[in-house]
């Protein structure tokens, strides 16, 4: 069974009056083990698919099924208990609570899962933060961190309840490309080692290629989905508009893109 | 989520804005403490009202001139005076239940020893059984007779205070003090009693035959008293004595049945209890007016926690993104803004505790020698506490549910 199985997932946003489509019908599998690179013009949908993916957001129309499970008709607190235990998140902008400790951010996911004891919470975040090299900045605030460290103690966090996902949302967007590579280096050696699924976000072709697989999103749609880095390239580059055949043919759309 | 730990983030939010944290329980603090204050206070003045009378003597009863539901016109206590020391005297004599009777006639004024003056507290006309009435016992010399009451002599009997105060070395029994430029010979000394629960010093009195008081010391040519003390034969017997009075003073009056009495009879516990009933209003008022500035303490809670839960919209988004559930981010809140009102009520106890104590040490000494009561309220306390903490629940609640419907997304997009 696939760790991840979207099909014909849609978002739509009413702005006004105005529909929005963010995902016009994206399906898609994704197995355990995988390092996925999402990438595509701005505006053409990652994060929402992402969101979507990280089940902090609801598709307006379509199937997902988490490890077999159906995410789009669970409960509030049902998603908030896959966040918890399946999905680590990594964001752009870090998001760390301001003024708290890297110790006591990387704990955080731990305070709400039961039964962990406050001895057992400690020592997990201790050791996650050794494990992303910041086990002498345990103490420091995010404002006390660059922010390489402060991704890393955001990777941290996300890794801290052993996740079967890690999403990372252009964790390297706020980055400069040194510490963007040292961020990039601790994704592959936790695929590669630990064997955690990861799908990244990118604008960066250099940290792209790093991924096994590499979709393509244009416009709400899923233009290219390759192991061939070269071809996700092309497919980035190449200026045709993303085909929009009827509603309701999205992997047929997909096909026909490729 | 581990409530020890949901506590901890509460406080340690709490700390974080140590400055806005106080200014908002500040309304919380004021309102407990006044809550506090003023019952405590209040039950320290009903206690006091309570104490007075039950020093008069558990069973005395008080005979007052008038009525309060007379006729057509409404008359106040003792408004006509009807009373007379015949009632006084048939008293003990027709009603089998009561022992002694005594009238009673008020003055005022100076007495004079020698170039000493001295105001006395009391200065009172009383017939001969007045002793009996109250309970009271002689320490030296002797008491009015018959013969005194009849001349209106000029005897008097004092307290210890007067002792105290106008012969230092003399013997008083024999002298002769000046009342109002009167000249009165002491034949007696009262037995020291110290001071009532008012403060005010029971020692420093003095008595005279009120037939004395009425005619020389008020100038009246009436013969009606203010007020007659009676006491029951025993405490059990007070219903029986005052159904009897009642009776003999109906006969006496010419009081056809049926019409409104123009005395009234009432014993020190009822006394007592109407004036329990004044305070106890009086309590209830000043709380409730103290229980307002809570609920605008209350209200500033909310208002902060709305604030609160505005600018920490990331943070709770970023909770939710790490898996907490909508209930965790509400107990998260409603613990904080309970644990702010709890902390406002704390303060506001110990501040209400010290206020009652201060405020009853201000009267003691502004009021030379009273000895009010301090009563710390811990049923005012208590309830104070827990309304605290009901504070908190109820405006901390509408600002939490609102922080827990929050949407992840949402929140983590917030600037
Ligand atoms: N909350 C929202 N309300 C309305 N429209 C939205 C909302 N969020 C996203 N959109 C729209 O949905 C589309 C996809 O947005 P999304 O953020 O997924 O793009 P993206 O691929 O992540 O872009 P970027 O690379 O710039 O981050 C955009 O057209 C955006 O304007
Ligand atoms: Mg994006």
């Amino acid at each position: 069974m696939a760790l991840i199985e979207l099909t014909d997932v849609r978002k739509v946003y009413m702005l006004d009056e105005v529909e929005v489509h963010a995902l016009r019908g994206v399906s898609v599998t994704i197995e355990r083990g995988e390092y996925v690179a999402l990438m595509g013009p701005s505006g053409s949908g990652k994060s929402t698919l992402m969101n979507t993916l990280g089940c902090l957001d609801r598709p307006t129309d379509g199937s997902y099924l988490l490890d077999g499970e159906e995410v789009t008709s669970m409960s509030r607190d049902a998603r908030a208990r896959l966040r918890n235990r399946q999905i680590g998140f990594v964001f752009q902008n870090f998001n760390l609570l301001a003024r708290t400790s890297a110790l006591e951010n990387v704990e955080l996911p731990l305070l709400y899962s039961p039964r962990v004891s406050s001895r057992q919470r400690r020592q997990r975040a201790i050791d996650v933060l050794r494990k992303v090299g910041l086990g002498d900045r345990m103490d420091h605030h995010p404002g006390q961190l660059s922010g390489g460290q402060q991704q890393r103690v955001a990777i941290a966090r996300a890794l801290v309840n052993s996740p079967s996902i890690l999403m990372a949302d252009e964790p390297t967007g706020n980055l400069d490309s040194r510490t963007s590579k040292e961020v990039i280096q601790i994704l592959r050696e936790l695929n590669g080692q630990s064997g955690i699924t990861i799908i990244l976000v990118t604008h960066d072709q250099d940290i792209g290629r790093n991924a096994k697989r590499t979709l393509v999103l244009k416009d709400g749609w899923i233009v290219e989905d390759t192991t061939d880095f070269s071809r996700a390239v092309g497919a980035l580059h190449s200026h045709e508009d993303a085909p929009v055949p009827a509603p309701h043919d999205a992997v047929g759309a997909v096909y026909r893109s490729r | 989520m581990h409530e020890l730990v949901t506590l901890r983030i509460a406080a340690r939010a709490l700390r974080k804005n140590k400055m806005r944290a106080a200014l908002t329980i500040l309304g919380v603090v004021i309102g407990i403490a006044a809550v506090t204050t003023m019952v405590s206070v209040g039950q320290s003045a009903n206690g006091l009202v309570q104490g007075q009378f039950q020093a008069l003597g558990t069973n005395v009863i008080v005979i007052f001139s008038g009525s309060r539901h007379g006729g057509a016109v409404h008359q106040g206590r003792g408004s006509s005076p009807t009373l007379t020391a015949g009632d006084s005297d048939a008293m003990p004599v027709d009603c089998p239940s009561v022992l002694a009777a005594s009238p009673i006639v008020g003055a005022g004024g100076q007495v004079i020893y020698g170039n000493t003056n001295w105001p006395p507290r009391e200065m009172v006309g009383v017939g001969t059984d007045y002793l009996t009435v109250r309970n009271w016992q002689l320490r030296h010399g002797g008491f009015f007779t018959e013969r005194d009451i009849t001349a209106a002599a000029k005897v008097c009997v004092i307290g210890h205070t007067i002792v105290e105060k106008l012969f230092q070395t003399t013997n008083p029994l024999g002298e002769t003090i000046r009342i109002n430029n009167i000249p009165f010979r002491i034949i007696g000394i009262l037995e020291t009693k110290g001071a009532n629960l008012v403060g005010e010093d029971q020692d420093n009195i003095v008595m005279a035959p009120y037939t004395t008081v009425r005619k020389r010391l008020r100038g009246s040519m009436f013969n009606s008293v203010d007020v007659i003390l009676a006491s029951a034969r025993s405490s059990h017997r007070m219903t029986d004595a005052e159904s009897e009075i009642r009776q003999l003073l109906y006969e006496r009056h010419h009081i056809p049945p049926g019409e409104p009495a123009d005395f009234e009879v009432k014993n020190t516990t009822e006394i007592a209890k109407v004036l329990g009933i004044v305070t106890g209003t009086m309590t209830l008022l000043l709380a409730s007016i103290a229980g307002i500035s809570l609920v605008v303490g209350g209200v500033g809670i909310m208002n902060i926690m709305l604030v609160s839960v505005t600018e920490r919209t990331r943070e709770i988004g970023i909770r939710l993104a790490v898996g907490a559930r909508g209930s965790d981010i509400l107990w998260q809140f409603l613990i904080e803004s309970v644990l702010l009102s709890s902390v406002g009520g704390l303060i506001g106890v110990a501040l209400g505790i010290s206020g009652s104590v201060g405020i009853t040490a201000i009267i003691n000494a502004l009021m030379k020698g009273a000895q009010w009561p301090v009563v710390v309220s811990f049923w005012a306390a208590a309830v104070a506490m827990l309304f605290a903490g009901a504070v908190g629940v109820f405006f901390g609640f509408y600002p939490a549910l609102r922080a827990s419907r929050l949407d992840p997304i949402d929140a983590l997009r917030y600037e």
